[in-house]
Parts: C-alpha cells; structure tokens; sequence
C-alpha cells in the first residue's frame, strides 16, 4: 500500500496546514473578540459543510466516471435560484421543502446532461470537460435571463433566526443547522457508499471498471445515478447556502475554484478527502479574508501547491490529480 | 450430439490497427471442459476477452447456447451467462472480500441453464472456507492464491453457463496450483461448461475433454484430449516454434 515517506510527505503536509490554520486562527483570537472569533468559526464552519456538499459529487463523479464535471458550481447556483424561486411563488414553503424540490430538479437536469450530452462523448475526455464548462456558461446565462441581475434573498427559516445564547455569547444558528446538515449527509454518502450492495457497485466500478462490466454491474445505469446524486446534493447545498449567500450572478465561478482546491487537497474520488477539505478550506477562506483580505487568494492557494508538491493524489485520494 | 454451450466462428479481433486473431473457430459442448492453449501472445486473452466484450470482435460470431452474444456489452454479457475469471485474477482490491462476492451475485436468464445448485455467498464459502474466514478482509490483501479463489468465486456467484477460466495457475506455488485443479474438476463434476486457458498444458489436459491450441491468432488445432494424450508431442508440435521450458 502506501510507502514509508509518503506517509511521512502527509504529515508535513498536514502540518502545514495546521499551521497556517492555527497562525490566522490565534492572531485573530488575539486581536478581536472572542464574539468575533466565534462567529468566524461558525461562519468558516457553515462554509466548509456547504463546500464539502459541493465537492462531495464533484469528487464521486470524477472517481467514478473521470471526468471532471465543470457544471458543478452552475448546478449548485441553479439549486439557489430555483430554491429562492419555490419560496417566493409558494407561501408558506419552507426552506427544507425547497432544498428537497430544487435538489430534485436538479438532479434530473443532472440525469439528462449525462444521458443525452455526456454519455456521446465517453471516450473523448477533453471533450466532455469542454462540454461541461460550456453547460456551466450555458446555465449561468439562462439563470440570468430568467431570473435577472440583481441577487435573490433567500430568507432564513423564522425558527433559525436568532442566534443561540450559550457561555454568555451568541451563536449563529442558522450556521450551525448547516454544519448539522452537512455532517449528517456526509453520514448517509458514507453509508451509501460503504454499506450498501450499490456503494460496493460503485467501488468496485472506481476500482477496474472494465472487470466490474464483466461481473455484470450496469456500469452505464450507475454513472447516471452518480451524476444525478452528485448534482442534486449540489442543487440542494445552493439552497442550504442561500440564506447566507443569497443567489446572485457569479455565485457558481464563487465556489468552483474552491470545489475544486477542496478536491485537489482531499484527494479525487474520497470522500473522506472532501470531507477534511472543505473544512480546512472554509477556515482558511473565512479568515484568509477577514485578516488579510488582500492575500485571500495566496493563503488559500497555499495550502493546496504544498499538497500537490509532497503529495500528488490529495491527503486521502488514491489517483493522482 | 452435444448440445454447443460455447461456440466461436471465424473470429477476427484487432488492438486498433493491429490484427491478432485470424478467424478462430471452436466449440465448447455443454458440461465439458475446453482447454484453450498457446505460447505466450499467441492470442488466449484476446480470444477470451472477445468473448467476454471486453474487446467487441470486428468479424465472425460467438453464440452462447445458440443465442448470439457478440456485438453486447460486458455486462449484457455477463448477464446472459458468461462467467470469467481474468487473467491477473483482477479482484476488486479495496473492496472486502465479502463485498467482492455480493456485487457479482445475479441470476441468469436467456438460452440454456446454468448447471447445478445455485450459487450463493453460503455455497462459495464451503468451496472456500478460507474465503468465509476473510470475508471482512480487505481483497488486497489476500495472497495471490486466496485472490485467484476470490476470482473464482466471484465469477461463479453469476451463476454462469459458461465459465472462462484465463491461466489460473499463472504465479501461483504448486500446492495451490493443485487445488485449483481439485476446483476446476469439482466444477466440472457439477455439469459446468469450462473453457480453460493455460500455458502449462500438463494441468489443463488433467480435467479437459477438448483441446484448442492457438498459433499466432490461429486455432492451429482443435480436437479431443484423448486424441492430445495418447499423442505426447502433438501438443509441442502444434504450439508452432519449439522451445524447451
Ligand atoms: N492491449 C493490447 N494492445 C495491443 N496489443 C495487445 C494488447 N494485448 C495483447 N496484445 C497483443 O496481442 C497478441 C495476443 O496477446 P494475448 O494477450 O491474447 O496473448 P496470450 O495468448 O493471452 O498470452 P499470455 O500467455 O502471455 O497471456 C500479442 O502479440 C500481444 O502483444
Ligand atoms: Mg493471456
């Protein structure tokens, strides 16, 4: 399995992580409040489960299927659109109702991009991430025809409003709903994909696909119920965002790049990777940017040039990137 | 006469540009065991792989109990009654052992039966109680004879018609080549039809009732093994250059 200095290449890399986490986290506990610092965590928290959401079909996908689906950040913007959409037309939807009904709309576009565009380009790797970054324009325009320039709130479930006291500070609750909501999806893909006789399919499909077709797995049924799992979770995550994001223009090419840095860093195809990711994203993005906003980008960036540097395939993948 | 379970006609299969089977033609009866021999690259996998789908043919036909097979995927394939154990063995290594077993498990539809009692996870274990042992065991990990039985057992718990069985002793030390013989013949016993591809033909002409040897992508012998016995070099003759192992 793995080799002596590659583990030791992993705990370098985690440690510099940990570092550059640990660095912005004390200086900003040392210079603000410690509210401050809580809302922060919170907030760097809510974003690393909404990025894990994200990134968690973006990764499956790519294990799967190898193809690196580049519709990804436009499926979860289109999930914020068409969630805002339901609850403004319906009275009285509430934002779980919502979150459901977009993630299913979404994940059957999803069945279709893969069935009727996808699926003619399987041999033809290029072309299929050309195609999905044209889907991704494609999407992003019609978002912005039929639903216009200006960002759509997406109000906050009435009972989430507040914040809860605790220890004599406040807690944002709504942040902590989707942190919850989060861990308890990366619970139940786990499940799936683990525990399951489909998630068994599904590995076996990851690990040699052409023996697994030759042990009579429908491969071809398995990558469209992958890509349509993996969409709908993103739809469903755009929702899950709005009432901290709201749905704007721009929102996809937002959180792409950092789908995809999650990716990268996590390892393609684990969950587990995407998991440790996206948290370790959410915390840098969060207070990369409100200590020194003007190096967001480099902190952010830092963390995945040294995993590609020592560790190719991510801290928890198996394939190269 | 028997009834074909297996048979390949005037089979042509190419790697892109390169020609590697010249129309390979033989039939497997039913219950009986084919073996398939031939030199190193002389076109065994290639034959197998183009009966499995892997390598769809681009000329001849293959039928599976008079059912026409080639042209379908894979699994299509697989469903219709085509069991393989590949060469390399190939389990699925980060899958247990157990799981390795249960994603392959269907019933078969289509012409003809497949032989005997059905295959369960409970009638694999038996076969292989050391399979049963190391159910929750990473396949990885096993060693390359507990690997090649995983294989085995996975291919049988399709419940194939026909089972292609590509050099099963290849690697492995000679106790385990051994019992992979007492499997084969045991198999056999149970009605299975077999095409059974080796290099060492000692093994193979043990349990085989018919012999196809292939020469550079052309069946240079078909026959019955009786006929391979009684005749010692008939086998060396057919292989196409001699060579002494
Ligand atoms: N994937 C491939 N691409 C191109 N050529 C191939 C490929 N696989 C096999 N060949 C060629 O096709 C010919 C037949 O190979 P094949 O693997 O069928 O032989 P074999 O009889 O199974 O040999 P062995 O006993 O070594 O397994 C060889 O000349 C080989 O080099
Ligand atoms: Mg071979």
């Amino acid at each position: 399995m793995q080799s002596g200095s590659n583990s030791t290449r992993t705990v370098l890399a985690l440690l510099a992580i940990l570092i550059v986490g640990a660095v912005s986290f004390s200086y900003i506990a040392s210079i603000r409040s410690a509210q401050f610092a809580i809302v922060q965590t919170l907030n760097s928290l809510a974003l690393g489960g909404l990025l894990f959401l994200l990134a968690a079909g973006f990764s499956l996908i790519f294990g799967l299927m190898r193809l690196a689906n580049l519709t990804h950040g436009a499926l979860f913007m289109l999930g914020a659109y068409i969630g805002a959409n339901i609850m403004r037309s319906f009275e009285g939807v509430s934002l779980w109702a919502a979150m459901i009904g977009a993630g299913l709309l979404v994940a059957v576009m999803g069945g279709l991009l893969e069935r009727f565009v996808l699926r003619r380009l399987s041999n033809n790797s290029l072309g299929q991430v050309l195609v999905t970054l044209g889907m991704s324009f494609i999407i992003a325009d019609a978002c912005l025809i039929i639903w216009g320039g200006d960002p759509i709130p997406v109000p906050t479930p009435p009972d989430l409003r507040s914040p809860i006291r605790a220890f004599g500070y406040a807690f944002p609750s709504y942040r902590l709903a989707v942190v919850v909501l989060a861990v308890v999806a990366a619970i139940a893909l786990y499940l799936l994909l683990e525990r399951t006789r489909l998630g068994a399919m599904i590995r076996a499909g990851v690990d040699d696909m052409q023996m697994a077709r030759a042990v009579g797995i429908p491969v071809s049924k398995l990558f469209t119920a992958v890509f349509m799992l993996g969409a709908g979770v993103a739809g469903a995550a755009g929702v899950l965002g709005g009432p901290i994001m709201s749905a704007y223009p721009g929102l996809d090419a937002d959180m792409l790049p950092l789908a995809l840095i999650v990716v990268i860093l996590g390892g393609v195809g684990s969950l587990f990777g995407a998991f440790v990711g996206s948290f370790i994203i959410g915390f840098i993005y969060t207070f990369g940017t409100a200590l020194l906003p003007d190096l967001a980008y480099v902190i952010l960036f830092l963390p995945m040039i040294v995993v590609i540097a020592f560790r190719p395939q991510g801290l928890f993948g198996r394939i190269a990137a | 006469m028997a009834t074909e379970a297996l048979s390949v006609t005037d089979l042509h299969a190419y790697y892109g540009d390169s020609h590697v089977l010249y129309g390979v033609s033989f039939a497997l009866e039913e219950s009986r065991v084919l073996a398939l021999l031939g030199r190193n690259g002389a076109g065994k996998t290639t034959c197998i792989s183009s009966i499995m789908g892997l390598l769809p043919p681009r000329g001849g036909e293959i039928r599976l109990f008079g059912e026409k097979i080639s042209g379908l995927p894979p699994e299509a394939i697989s469903r219709l009654g085509v069991g393989l154990v590949p060469q390399g063995r190939r389990i699925f290594p980060t899958l247990s052992v157990r799981e390795n077993l249960v994603v392959a498990a269907q019933r078969q539809n289509g012409a003809g039966k497949a032989p005997g009692k059905t295959w369960t996870l409970d009638r694999i274990y038996d076969l292989f109680p050391r399979m049963k042992e190391r159910q929750n065991q990473l396949a990885g990990s096993l060693s390359g004879g507990e690997q090649q039985m995983l294989a085995i057992g996975r291919a049988l718990m399709g419940n194939p018609k026909v089972l292609l069985l590509d050099e099963p002793s290849e690697g492995l030390a000679p106790l385990i080549v051994q019992e992979v013989g007492r499997t084969i013949q045991r198999l056999k016993d149970e009605g299975q039809s077999i095409i059974l591809v080796e290099q060492n033909s000692r093994m193979a002409l043990e349990v085989a009732d018919q012999v196809v040897i292939l020469n550079t992508g052309e069946t240079a012998f078909v026959g019955s093994a009786d006929e391979v016995r009684a005749d010692e070099d008939l086998v060396t003759r057919n292989l196409g250059i001699f060579h002494g192992h």
